[in-house]
């Protein structure tokens, strides 16, 4: 049994000027002890749905349908104070900035210490002992001493090392991390990811890990969730996503990021911009901007269909629209290398 | 825009001095920009502290070609921010001289700067801070043409901003709306046009585009190329992403702690880094190819610029540092191969070659 599962997830705001769906009918599933990464664009619905999982989403927004299990636990009709004794225990989070984390006013040992003694029967001396060791395990020099400091005695990166000691402190089975590292410079980024990689192959902890920066996920993730405009558009292995990318806006995501060592004069370009949630097409989503798309993608909306190792939702690859997996690979070579000649002479 | 483009390329023939040789676009000479961030005098003399001093910038030497992209790299609290608001003149420097095609600008008076601003426009990192909500866009591009005095009359100005809006590729009757009914990429268009709109030949972007999602930023990059190209711009271009400035940059500056460690062709930069700091901070980006390399993060953390630590600023965090490092500072050297380095070791030739670093022993309690 997976350790989390979504099923059929939608996320919604009602607003003055109607409901926005900000995630739109997701599945997903995270294993024991997988690293899997949610990636897409602002507003393609990430933080949403991790939200959702915790049961930390802001009011108005509501988990409108679908089911939400973790080691087969309904979570998303729980009690507030129900789902607060699984938050940090069974579920920890890891947010963006680590300064608003972490309550000013209290030393970080004090933090760390009411979080066990929340979670745990420990002795506050004990609370306290489990306190330094972690913070010696997230790699904080001279913890004895640091444990009585205030968060603003600390930098970004040892403040984020001070939030991981926080969602680690019970031994949680699950991570939300949601761009744990974007606030952060790229030396001590680097620092995090592999701060929070050991962390979870030491622990078996699972990580759902959230960002807009396809580099964190191909360094950390097991597999990969590409969002967007509240749906997935491709979900499988890493590497599969990464190297032979299905979905066409997986495609234009990954030529749109500029790489070392790769020397293009121009660097592939989606047109447009992700719809806002109040105009959201017919279809796909990502018809208007798909260089692919054709007549029933304006009007039927795909779901996840397996293609190879990974799952994609597009009708490019649905054998009754008339077109198999081949054909539409090599349009899609096809459409690449128009690109590349247009490039190399336009 | 015809008429534009034809315009500037021909103001840009290679300005050339007395002897004949050409004249960088930008020359930047022992820069300096220091910040008094002491406590209250009353506190200072109470509490018997003394004076301290922020070193942003301190003496930093570059050059920039005509129609070059310079990218300037490097950790936030670096002072590459400084060094542009430095050269577009929105500090005054400390110390040091800023030569826009061979005319000193940085002892200039606010009259005699004015002309000088039409040359030099900023595009900046917010796109959502830098324009006035209650400004239409068509106001918001036009002011520098009024400003400048470009065009004369409502019709030539329209006319003029219209071109505009089409060159960043968003269309005239655009002008019409106001900033926030743009997404962030579009508005960092509008940002684009109203720089490009006193028809300047040199721009300074400082992190143009790390607000933006990654499929925004490639329109946006692409979008630059074009008019560098179009337009025979100069970019003094400034990011903490080192993918980026390697995609856009002819040359790379990496600055650490106030000072330019290395500069460097960007080919020769990313393929034979030289500095510590530059193999190191190379070390840390993320490996989309996914060779499943085992990579060496950065150990240590930025210093507090405030209390630099002595000698090469690096010293704390570099595996190769010895007591030379630790007590005199290092100057820029040249290499053979147009690559300047500030490093004892390599001037010493006891730092190995190769593009990254073998892991040396490094330092307990950091991952």
């Amino acid at each position: 049994m997976p350790l989390l599962e979504v099923e059929n997830l939608v996320v919604e705001f009602p607003t003055r000027r109607g409901t926005l769906t900000a995630v739109n009918d997701i599945s997903l599933h995270i294993d024991e002890g997988e690293v899997l990464g949610v990636v897409g664009e602002s507003g393609a619905g990430k933080s949403m749905t991790g939200a959702a999982i915790i049961g930390l989403l802001e009011p108005p927004g509501r988990v409108a349908s679908g089911r939400i299990l973790l080691e087969g636990e309904r979570l998303d009709n729980l009690p507030y104070e129900k789902m607060r004794r699984i938050r940090g225990k069974r579920i920890g989070a890891i947010f963006q900035d680590p300064l608003t984390s972490l309550n000013p006013l209290y030393s970080v040992g004090y933090q760390l210490v009411e979080t066990i003694q929340t979670h745990t029967d420990m002795t506050p001396t004990q609370a306290r002992a489990r306190a330094i060791e972690l913070l010696t395990e997230v790699g904080i020099p001279a913890p004895e001493r640091r444990v009585d400091q205030y968060p603003h005695q600390f930098s970004g990166g040892m403040r984020q090392r001070v939030v991981i000691a926080l969602a680690l402190c019970v031994n949680p089975r699950l991570i939300i991390a949601d761009e744990p590292t974007t606030a952060l410079d790229v030396s001590i980024q680097a620092q995090i990811i592999a701060l929070l990689k050991r962390l979870c192959r030491d622990h078996g902890t699972a990580v759902m890990l959230v960002t807009h920066d396809m580099g964190v996920i191909a360094e950390t993730a097991d597999r990969v969730a590409v969002m967007y405009a509240g749906r997935i558009a491709e979900i499988g292995p890493v590497r599969e996503v990464i190297k032979n990318a299905k979905h066409p806006y997986t495609h234009g995501l990954m030529g749109s990021i500029p790489s070392i060592g790769h020397d293009n004069e121009r660097l592939e370009q989606i047109p447009g911009a992700m719809p806002r949630l109040t105009d959201i097409p017919v279809g796909c989503a990502f018809n208007p901007r798909c260089p692919h798309a054709f007549d029933k993608c304006r009007t039927v909306r795909p779901d996840l269909l397996p293609v190879e190792d990974s799952w994609t939702a597009c009708w490019l690859y649905d054998g009754e629209a008339g077109r198999t997996i081949e054909a539409s690979k090599t349009l899609v070579a096809a459409t690449k290398a128009d690109a590349l000649l247009e490039r190399n002479h336009g | 825009m015809a008429e534009a483009i034809a315009k500037t390329r021909e103001a840009r023939a290679k300005i050339r001095d007395a002897g004949g040789r050409e004249v960088a676009m930008l020359k930047v000479q022992g820069l300096k920009r220091y910040f008094d961030v002491s406590a209250p005098w009353l506190n200072r003399v109470i509490e018997r502290q003394p004076k301290q001093i922020l070193r942003a910038v301190d003496g930093i030497d570059f050059e920039i070609g005509q129609g070059e992209t310079f990218g300037l790299v490097g950790e936030s609290g670096c002072g590459k921010s400084t060094v542009a608001r430095l050269i577009v003149g929105l500090y005054g420097p400390t110390d040091g001289s800023i030569e826009l095609e061979g005319r000193d600008i940085a002892g200039l008076s606010r009259q005699q700067m004015a002309p000088m601003r039409r040359r030099l426009q900023m595009i900046f990192q917010d796109p959502y801070a830098s324009l006035n909500p209650r400004w239409r866009v068509r106001d918001i591009i036009a002011e520098p043409i009024r400003a400048f005095g470009l065009a004369q009359g409502q019709a030539a100005i329209d006319a003029k901003v219209g071109d505009l809006l089409e060159t960043v590729k968003l269309t005239a009757r655009d002008g019409e709306k106001f900033p926030h009914e743009f997404s962030g990429g579009q508005r960092q268009r509008i940002s684009i046009a109203r720089a490009l709109a006193s028809e300047p030949e040199f721009l300074v972007c400082d992190e143009p585009t790390s607000a933006l999602d990654v499929s925004v930023q490639a329109q946006i990059l692409n979008l630059m190329k074009d008019l560098q190209r179009a337009f025979g711009l100069t970019y003094l271009f400034i990011s903490h992403n080192l993918a980026v400035v390697y995609h856009i940059s002819d040359r790379v500056g990496v600055m650490y702690l106030g000072k330019l460690v290395e500069v460097a062709p960007a080919k020769t930069l990313f393929a034979t880094p030289r500095h510590p700091y530059t193999r190191l901070l190379l070390d840390t980006i993320p490996d989309l190819d996914m060779t499943g390399r085992e990579r060496m993060p950065v150990a240590g953390e930025v210093p507090n610029p405030i209390n630099p630590p002595s000698g090469c600023t690096f010293h704390p965090r570099c595996p190769f540092a010895n007591d030379r490092c630790r007590a005199e500072i290092p100057q820029p050297r040249p290499l053979g191969d147009g690559a300047i380095v500030s490093c004892h070791g390599i001037e010493e030739g006891r730092i190995p070659d190769g593009p990254t670093l073998q892991a040396p022993a490094r330092p307990e309690g950091l991952v």
